[in-house]
């Protein structure tokens, strides 16, 4: 288990390289640059901004200079928040971010799992019809739509709730935010997780419990949540990715100050140096958390043994 | 054994209706499922409303009505579901955004597909040392956080339609390839692709005749779940105004409008939601029905 | 009878379909004493499964069922849901056909089987542990004491089933319903759980329920008989009344329904036809990009050769390499050694050399369903050879073909439009016969073209291959684990295990005469199966 989540990690490295090295070239043969503001700066003084953070260099040395900077974990300044280095920013935003993303997942897992196991084992019901048709209703309206949409009737028209703004992570702030980005995923899941329960509990092991005698909640309880929980488990990788996506959007609308938010913010301005930061950070987090999922699941199944 | 005896019977129920082919089979459980049909039968009418609409009015794309700005939606002015802030009216334009997110879902399923089946088709079927390195990039693909690339794209390169289809197609034709390579590889161990071989049938005729019929059913009901997640990126990437440009609009485009003025003129959020929404619901619930219809295992 | 432990009257089972109600069992009543066997004989779709596992009301909901089930004398049917779960596992307990999918693959076994005896004895886990283990070393599971702490996939197929048979005997019941439990397991096997089975039943003194389609199990294993077909009853009666003196023509039929007859020995001077020296075949186990790969060599150097009119049957349980030996001659697979057909050397043809030989070398697989198609109607199928072979032919020439084939094979033409799906297991071993007849091929594979249908169809499909043989003067490799259909066809015989040759000879000498232990173990173990 040890030497598999080291080959893990090992692995890692190929797949960030890749992605800073798409990312850097990217934003380099972008047209425009990161002292393009309104107005227009003097000649020299925009060569002697270049020259201090080395962009007067051809671009495989400032590309060198960028992985070693980064090997040292050291992300280089913001060129738009001036007095921010990258690193600084993001450990900023992170615990925002991370507080939203994931309170998000676990409202989608709590909410998602039971109302899955409940459409299955009332399947063809009017209780299974109506998790059901909700979950596609949620698959099928964005979160970008969601969001507006809830802050318009809680924010503003009954004003339960704060519209926006984070006020250092209040209860109030987190309700909404949190909501919008976990519909979706709650939908998601409770959809697979119906299925899948539905295939285990026509399994032969299921017969098996039930010729045994034990109860329908014990042949459930005992023998059907776990498998039925695996395939639910290896979605998880896909549904962290796409919250973390969801919360670019959401940071935006309900004007919280995690990293999602910068991001396109950064990319249209240009500031290079914060845009490698946000897609490196994402990445390696992405990377651990598949990672993470990969362990879990093969804690939840004996049969795998990660020996290859 | 008891599922064994039953499904031996329901062949025997079956027998009634013969010279079916199994397409026509899935077809007539297709036309039983209501919700789906009622679905297919929404989407056509959408499809067609977005076509053939914006001749039918009398505002263009970009008309403005120097009499109405941000007005509520009414029968009398002839905007039906009101104007924008700019004064023009919001049906046409919802339309004409209809007409780019539609094309969009198409073109970038068709590029998802083709790259997909090529892909999984080739790995699955060379198989060995090829299949094991494609398989690999696959993996690595998977682990990148491909939001934040395509954002960065349409970014480098401008909000650009072609780019859109291009990008999106780009990043939805991972799950596709593993599916086809899934199917290949499955049928490649079938008896009937081995008797095919025994019989001296050519690896063209092989895959034309025998892997490609087989393996579209999986293939139809997964592009009829890729069209509303391209429907989706599409208007995620025009809601953080990276998709397409002015005049152009799209739905994602005009939410995000709406989203900034949807406590003056709620229905500028709430025309363009409706559209997408239903569009999507739509599209899910035919993908759902095709499933069962094409696997009639699931249900 | 009053002491009659279980008695079935008048049972029916109504299954609702969307497309209308099926009928599983039709009024059927029997009864069984305590501590004797009866089986439970039919056909796939005779109700006989059905039957049992309403007894233990393990049916889906979507089953009706009325008349009775008493269990000492109480309504099995009538009873609460809390009751019959106080006899489940408990005074009776169940084995299923399917040892590789009927225990949970999460839980370790231990835990299973312990299950059992925590529910309906009350002991805790730690008072079960020293039970289980006994249990586990009952039913033959070596070092029960470290096994217990298995996970099902650590165990063969042979030994899930003994772990399921611990689970059932946890709490000595009263009755075991045994569904099939040997089916699909290889036949040496087959004969240890059934030893298994008569050894514990004469130590708890259970009843047993035995379901099946075997007869030889039945005739070897049961003290009474009940023949189901089509959901009916249609004789009952002891063992030996059945077998020896059978009423019904249902009956009469499965009982002769095991292949019979002999080959008739050919002329040694015919050529020879198919020549194989040295054969071998490896699999990759682990394909590694950067690294030498694992291999497994599935068959280990075997010759070969065949002569003309000939036919050689293979004999082997699962994994021996008969399959892949089979495939590795007709060149579908990638192998060493030399192969002769007819004087070629095909083991050194590409592609395009070895098309024109395909048309004289042609196969007939096992599994009907997998075989065809499902996606060209019939004649598609049949027809398919000939666009290969005979592009000269024309739409109207091949349709002639095809009906002629068709005809050979005892299908109606009429059947051409129609899709592989519409038809039995049956049919469409003969569409795959009709596919191979087609091309007017001298030599036929038949790997294991019999092994799922049911025995009275079985019969007909040998038959019909036999007639064929005769009339084309067709050569025969005959691949199949049933030694009774080897017997009936075969001209000699060679007895696989793990990839290599353990004997071979004249039929009749091997089959009278086996001289290595594993052949006599097979045919010991066989014979249960083909006492003909």
């Amino acid at each position: 288990m040890l030497s598999y989540t080291l080959k893990r990690l090992l692995t890692a490295v190929p797949t960030l390289l890749i992605v800073i090295t798409i990312s850097f070239f990217l934003m380099r043969v972008a047209p425009g640059g990161p002292f393009d503001g309104e107005r227009q700066l003097p000649p020299e003084i925009e060569a002697n901004l270049k020259a201090a953070y080395h962009l007067d260099e051809p671009l495989p040395q400032q590309y060198l200079r960028y992985m070693g900077n980064l090997l040292q974990g050291d992300f280089g300044p913001s060129f738009k928040y001036k007095d921010f280095s990258v690193t600084e920013l993001i450990a900023q935003g992170f615990p925002v971010s991370l507080e939203i993303g994931g309170l998000a997942i676990l409202v989608a897992l709590l909410l998602g799992l039971p109302l899955g196991i409940i459409a299955a084992l009332r399947r063809n019901t009017m209780i299974d019809y109506t998790v059901m048709g909700t979950a596609l209703a949620g698959i099928a309206v964005p979160n970008f739509v969601i969001a507006p949409i809830l802050a318009l009737v809680f924010g503003v028209l009954l004003a339960w709730l704060p519209a926006g703004g984070w006020n250092g992570g209040a209860l109030p702030n987190l309700v909404l935010p949190v909501i919008a980005l976990s519909i979706q995923q709650i939908a998601y899941i409770a959809r697979m997780m119906r299925a899948s329960m539905i295939e285990v509990l026509g399994s032969h092991y299921i017969r098996t419990a039930r010729a045994k005698g034990l109860s329908e909640r014990q042949v459930i309880w005992r023998h059907a949540i776990r498998p039925a929980l695996l395939p639910v488990t290896s979605y998880l990788g896909p549904a962290i990715a796409g919250i973390i996506t969801g919360s670019v959007v959401i940071e935006q609308i309900f004007g919280i100050p995690g990293i999602g938010r910068y991001f396109v913010q950064a990319a249209l301005n240009r500031d290079y140096t914060l845009v490698m930061g946000t897609v490196v950070f994402y990445g390696a987090l992405i990377v651990l958390m598949n990672l993470l999922v990969d362990l879990l699941y093969s804690a939840l199944d004996p049969q795998i043994r990660y020996d290859d | 054994m008891t599922t064994d005896t039953l499904s031996d019977n329901r062949l025997s129920l079956s027998d009634a209706t013969a010279g079916e082919s199994l397409g026509r089979d899935a077809w007539r459980r297709l036309k039983q499922n209501r919700a789906a049909m009622v679905s297919l039968v929404l989407l056509v009418v959408i499809a067609v409303t977005c076509l053939i609409g914006p001749y039918l009015l009398p505002w263009g794309l970009a008309d403005v009505d120097w009499n109405a700005f941000s007005a509520a939606p009414s029968l009398e002015s002839g905007h039906f579901l009101g104007t924008d802030a700019n004064g023009r009216d919001l049906l046409t334009r919802t339309l004409y955004g209809g007409r780019v997110s539609l094309s969009v879902a198409l073109v970038a399923t068709f590029v998802s597909l083709v790259i997909g089946v090529l892909y999984g088709a080739i790995s699955g079927y060379v198989g060995g040392r090829l299949d094991s390195l494609m398989m690999r990039f696959v993996d690595i693909m998977y682990s990148l956080p491909f939001m934040f690339l395509v954002i960065l794209l349409m970014v480098v390169f401008g909000r650009n339609i072609f780019l859109i289809y291009a990008a999106i197609g780009a990043v939805e034709w991972l799950d596709m390839a593993r599916i086809v390579r899934g199917q290949t590889l499955a049928l490649k161990q079938r008896e009937f692709i081995e008797a095919a071989h025994a019989l001296g049938v050519r690896d063209r005729k092989i895959v034309t005749r025998h892997l490609i019929p087989n393996a579209i059913g999986p293939v139809i009901i997964y592009v009829t779940l890729t069209v509303p997640k391209v429907i989706l990126l599409e208007s995620f990437l025009s809601f953080l105004g990276l998709g397409v440009q002015e005049p152009l609009t799209s739905w994602g485009v005009l939410i995000s409008e709406g989203t900034d003025m949807m406590q003056s003129a709620p229905w500028l959020l709430l025309v363009p939601s409706l559209f997408l929404a239903v569009t999507l619901f739509c599209l899910n619930f035919l993908g759902d029905g095709l499933r069962d219809a094409l696997d009639p295992k699931t249900r | 009878m009053a002491d009659n432990l279980l008695e079935i009257d008048n049972l029916s089972v109504d299954f609702q379909l969307p497309n209308g109600t099926v009928s599983a069992v039709k009024e059927v009543s029997f009864s069984i004493q305590p501590g004797e066997t009866l089986a439970l004989v039919g056909e796939s779709g005779s109700g006989k499964s059905v039957s049992s596992t309403a007894a233990m009301r393990l049916l889906p909901e979507l089953a009706q069922t009325s008349g009775a089930i008493r269990f000492k004398g109480e309504d099995l049917l009538s009873v609460t849901p809390k009751r019959m779960r106080r006899i489940r596992g408990n005074a009776i307990s169940m084995i299923f056909q399917e040892p590789m999918t009927s225990l949970n693959p999460l839980q370790r076994i231990g835990a299973q089987i312990a299950e059992v005896l925590e529910k309906h004895l009350g002991l805790n886990r730690r008072q079960a542990r020293p039970k289980v283990i006994e249990l586990l070393e009952q039913v033959g599971i070596p070092e029960p004491s470290r096994r217990i702490d298995s996970y099902p996939y650590e165990l063969s197929g042979g030994q899930r089933q003994r772990v399921m048979i611990a689970m059932a005997l946890a709490c000595e019941p009263e009755l075991l319903i045994a569904d099939e439990p040997t089916t699909a397991l290889d036949v040496t096997v087959q004969a240890q759980i059934l030893a298994l089975l008569k050894d514990l039943q004469s130590r708890y003194g259970m009843a047993i329920l035995f379901i099946t389609h075997d007869l030889g199990i039945v005739r070897h294993f049961a003290d009474r008989v009940c023949v189901m077909r089509h959901g009916e009853l249609v004789e009952s009666g002891t063992t030996g009344e059945v077998f020896g003196n059978p009423q019904h023509d249902y009956t009469r039929m499965l009982i002769d329904a095991n292949p019979r007859g002999r080959k008739a020995p050919i002329d040694t001077t015919m050529p020879m036809l198919l020549e194989a020296e040295d054969v071998r075949v490896r699999f990759a186990l682990k394909k590694r990009l950067f690294r030498a790969s694992e291999y497994f060599e599935a068959v280990r150097g075997i010759d070969l050769s065949i002569r003309r009119g000939q036919t050689v049957g293979i004999v082997g349980e699962s994994g021996s390499g008969k399959s892949t030996l089979g495939r590795a001659l007709l060149r579908l697979l990638k192998s060493r050694g030399e192969i002769r057909f007819d004087g070629h050397d095909i083991a050194t043809l590409d592609t395009g050399s070895m098309r024109p030989l395909r048309s004289r070398m042609q196969v007939v697989f096992q599994d009907p369903f997998g075989s065809l198609s499902p996606r060209m109607t019939v004649g598609e199928v049949i027809s398919e050879g000939l666009r290969v072979h005979h592009p000269e032919l024309n739409r109207r020439q091949r349709e002639a073909q095809v009906i002629e084939a068709l005809e050979e094979v005892a299908l109606d033409p009429a059947m051409r439009n129609r899709y592989p799906h519409e038809f039995s297991g049956g049919q469409r071993q003969r569409i795959a016969i009709a596919r191979a007849l087609v091309l007017k091929p001298e030599f036929l594979l038949l790997d294991e073209p019999t092994s799922a249908l049911d025995r009275s169809v079985q019969v007909t499909v040998i038959d019909l291959l036999r007639d064929l043989q005769q009339k084309h003067d067709l050569t025969y490799l005959f691949i199949s684990h049933d030694l009774a259909v080897v017997r009936a066809l075969a001209d000699t015989v060679l007895v696989m295990k793990e990839g290599e040759v353990v004997e071979q000879g004249n039929t009749e000498e091997i089959f009278a005469n086996p001289r290595e232990r594993y052949t006599q173990e097979l045919m010991r173990a066989a014979f249960v199966d083909a006492a003909a």
